[in-house]
């Protein structure tokens, strides 16, 4: 670093930001200090890069299918696979240039309030953002939800590692309720030019989920899977999720049991509905609707807001599992019940950790006493 | 025979420069230290000044709580330099040893037929007292306690250690004699590695003898005692390392204070690593034959790599150590290195690096930290993967952070010492100085249980 940037020089204050243009760009040549004098390869920046990684078969998917969605509001056929993706690619550029500017800059400036290092942390949440969020959003709108987010859901409890709800929900949420015109219907899935309108006969751009009980069972499992269907731009397609899934358990970024236990959660429920009567959509298809997969896969496993304990993961898992489907059942005026869902059980992560200690505690007590 | 136990979880770092199994060189040091900083818990007061003549075995520092528990030269020579550091703080006794070794007589004695006075009087005047650890808190043993156990590894787990079957295992005899010794304070449990065949320790009696199989820290008597028998609150047990206890059954045996022991030389860094024979407080320089032109690109560590003394080439070979790790300090910077997907020289536990498909390579580690510290963001499950204990790693951490201490107590801070978390510290991908933090934790319980 250069001299001025260091304590004592002149542009001091500027030293997080420094840091941060330098630690990109390079692994810096610092030594260990005290205990472990060698260190694992790991950081960070590389985990949470895996997790971009994770998520980029979603992302692109995702820019295609807002091309290959506006070509069916328009009556056009056949797949197109760059032309589709251009679109798509133009209209979810300005989304990222909006969440990484606002939420980099807030984290940037906090960082240098705190004298910290930047943390990596809204890398991914950035990334995520874009994803969860339907295409056509007003960008102002989106800056004042990101900014929102990043700083009431995260910089006031201390940065990165120190929040309690994941900030790219926490994006979505304020968004939902604060413009709820923009987040729901049957407009804002789909990317429109400027004076645009749906000329498709019978095209409708709501999500499946919006979709009465019988219309919903007639998007395809197919269509679902690999996820030809209106919705938020990363959260469409299963099969693209699935490939992320994969490499987040195989290197262990996210937890497979939170997975397992949100997938099991929502097929019990969903199952219960079936032989209820409640509703006539087979529970293996609430995997694939809506925000399930994405929300499953990337925003559950978020390993901050989670529970930290394995016993807890499972609970922390099925919890929201069980909880989305029980709104998607229950509450016909909003369909899709996964941003909650994992939101309240952020809250209640710290408190499941804290009975799953609490057992633990006990069980040593009992079986030092014995010992 | 006692049944294996597994532990399952743990960490062996795989990096070069373990020692060649040979005695490359049998010394005695010029210049020799005794450091008062080795041992915790204790407040040093000297007892020797300068130009006093000392014998192997005579005292040179005192506790000022227990009078009786000494530091005794290691070698028989003169006191040359006492030297001191910030307000006049106690670093160590310099003694210049002689060309002939000459020793205090103590005394033969056959345990058997000694009291538990008689065994505690023998080690405190011998100055073997202070290799004794109690724990909780890894402190000095208090001479007045009655320790539940007296807890001792037969074999290390830790990177590139040393070899107990090759540096003690022809001195069993001593090693019986001591554990005969201890066994009159109270039971003595030792814990052999049960991947070793034929162990030469498997012949001890009077001790219970359990066997462990398991990655690094399956070697820690800390990992140990927490699946022997856990440390309540309220009781203490008493730890020593096997050359510590071998030492302990030669003054039993010979009647001298005799601590020379195989000390492997080790480390990437190390030229030729293999065992040299010499006294604690040998010099890091007395070592120079095993290091390169340039000691001020390497970091010399009394101990093992993990949870060793940073002690640098001016410094000595501490006084529990049988082991110096020789790295380089790597304060090189590398472009994009977080990035770059392969990274084929890097070491990484982790499956975003693809060292798991070369599970046989051995790593030349330096001391970069390979990152910027960060508060904890992965969970408790990615460090409780290397630590075999019934314990959660980041919640105990994280007590000792905020100094709870009600918390601390919950989470098991009886049971662990620093090294016991040295594995956690190293696979955090947030760069956090967990030792650190358990060793401040300890020390906040030390001040408020005084």
């Amino acid at each position: 670093m250069n001299k001025i940037f260091e304590k004592g020089g002149k542009l001091y204050w500027l030293h997080s930001s420094v840091d941060a243009f330098e630690t990109f760009l390079h692994v810096p040549g610092t030594v260990t200090l005290k205990g472990s004098h060698v260190r694992d390869a790991i950081d960070l920046k590389r985990l949470l890069i895996l997790v971009v990684i994770a998520a980029a078969p979603a992302a692109l998917f995702g820019m295609w299918n807002v091309g290959y969605q506006h070509g069916l509001a328009m009556g056009q056929t056949g797949v197109h696979i760059l032309e589709y993706f251009w679109f798509g690619f133009l209209k979810v550029l300005p989304l990222y240039l909006v969440s990484y500017i606002v939420g980099l800059g807030i984290e940037f400036a906090s960082s240098q309030i705190r004298g910290e290092e930047v943390s990596e942390g809204y890398l991914v949440s950035g990334f995520f953002i874009p994803l969860i969020v339907p295409v056509d959003i007003p960008l102002w709108m989106l800056a004042v939800a990101v900014a929102f987010a990043v700083i009431f859901g995260k910089e006031v409890f201390g940065g990165t590692g120190m929040n309690i709800w994941n900030p790219a929900l926490l994006t979505r949420a304020f968004l939902f309720f604060s413009y709820p015109n923009y987040m729901s219907g049957s407009e804002c899935w789909i990317a429109f030019k400027k004076g645009e309108t749906a000329v498709a006969d019978a095209f409708t751009g709501a999500t499946p989920l919006a979709l009465d009980g019988p219309a919903q069972y007639g998007t395809g499992f197919w269509d679902l899977f690999i996820g030809t269907v209106p919705g938020s731009v990363g959260e469409t397609s299963v099969i693209a999720i699935l490939l992320g899934a994969i490499l987040l358990i195989w290197t262990g970024i996210a937890s497979w049991k939170i997975m397992c236990g949100s997938v099991a959660g929502a097929l019990l429920v969903g199952w219960i509905g079936n032989i209820a009567g409640i509703t006539e959509i087979p529970f293996y298809m609430q995997l694939l609707y809506g925000g399930f997969a994405f929300g499953t896969v990337f925003m559950a496993t978020d390993p901050v807001t989670s529970c930290q304990t394995e016993c807890g993961k499972w609970i922390f898992g099925i919890l929201i599992g069980m909880l989305c489907i029980t709104v998607r059942l229950f509450n016909p005026g909003y369909a899709e019940g996964m941003m909650l869902a994992i939101l309240l059980l952020n809250t209640f992560a710290p408190l499941i950790d804290h009975c799953v200690t609490s057992v633990h505690i006990s069980r040593r007590a009992k079986k030092l006493k014995v010992a | 025979m006692s049944e294996i136990i597994v532990l399952k979880r743990g960490l062996d770092v795989p990096v070069k420069g373990s020692a060649d199994l040979r005695v490359s060189k049998s010394m005695t040091p010029a210049t020799v230290a005794v450091r008062p900083d080795g041992v915790k818990g204790l407040l040093p007061r000297l007892l020797v000044k300068e130009g006093d003549r000392v014998l192997c075995g005579s005292p040179v520092i005192a506790d000022k709580k227990n009078p009786e528990i000494l530091l005794t030269a290691p070698v028989s020579g003169t006191v040359k330099e006492i030297a001191r550091g910030e307000k006049r703080k106690l670093l160590a006794v310099l003694i210049e040893a002689d060309e002939k070794q000459e020793f205090v007589e103590f005394g033969a004695k056959d345990p058997a037929a000694l009291s538990v006075e008689d065994v505690k009087t023998a080690l405190l005047q011998s100055g073997l007292w202070p290799v004794l650890v109690q724990r909780p808190y890894g402190i000095i043993a208090d001479p007045a306690a009655a320790p539940k156990g007296i807890f001792v590894s037969a074999f290390n787990s830790a990177p590139l250690a040393a070899d107990t079957e090759f540096t003690l295992g022809n001195q069993v005899a001593f090693i019986q004699k001591g554990i005969d010794a201890l066994a009159k304070i109270a039971p003595v449990h030792v814990s052999l590695d049960a991947c070793v065949k034929d162990s030469a320790f498997a012949r001890l009696t009077g001790c219970t003898l359990h066997r462990f199989q398991g990655k690094h820290p399956a070697g820690n008597v800390g990992v140990q005692i927490s699946h022997i028998s856990p440390i309540c609150k309220g009781e203490t047990v008493w730890t020593l390392p096997l050359h510590g206890l071998a030492a302990i059954g030669k003054l039993f045996a010979t009647g001298r204070y005799n601590v020379r022991r195989l000390v492997a030389v080790t480390g990437p860094a190390a030229i030729e690593p293999s065992y040299v024979e010499t006294v604690p407080g040998t010099p890091v320089k007395d070592l120079a034959p095993f290091y390169g032109n340039t000691p001020e690109l390497d970091r010399f560590i009394s101990g093992d790599m993990l949870s060793g003394a940073n002690v640098g080439e001016a410094g000595y070979l501490g006084w529990k150590d049988d082991q110096i790790t020789i790295i380089q300090e790597g304060t090189d910077k590398e472009l994009l290195g977080w990035i770059r997907p392969l990274r084929f020289k890097q070491y990484s536990h982790d499956h975003s690096y693809f060292s798991w498909l070369t599970p046989w390579r051995k790593y030349d580690m330096n001391t970069n930290l390979h990152g910027g510290p960060r508060p904890f963001l992965m969970n408790d499950g990615y460090y409780a993967k290397v630590l075999p204990m019934d314990i959660y790693p980041v919640f105990l951490t994280k007590a000792c952070l905020a100094g709870d201490i009600d918390k601390m107590e919950k989470f098991g801070i009886y049971e662990v010492l620093p090294e016991d978390l040295a594995t956690c510290e190293f696979v955090d991908p947030s760069k956090i100085y967990i030792q650190d933090i358990i060793a401040k934790g300890i020390d906040l319980m030390l001040k408020e249980m005084a």
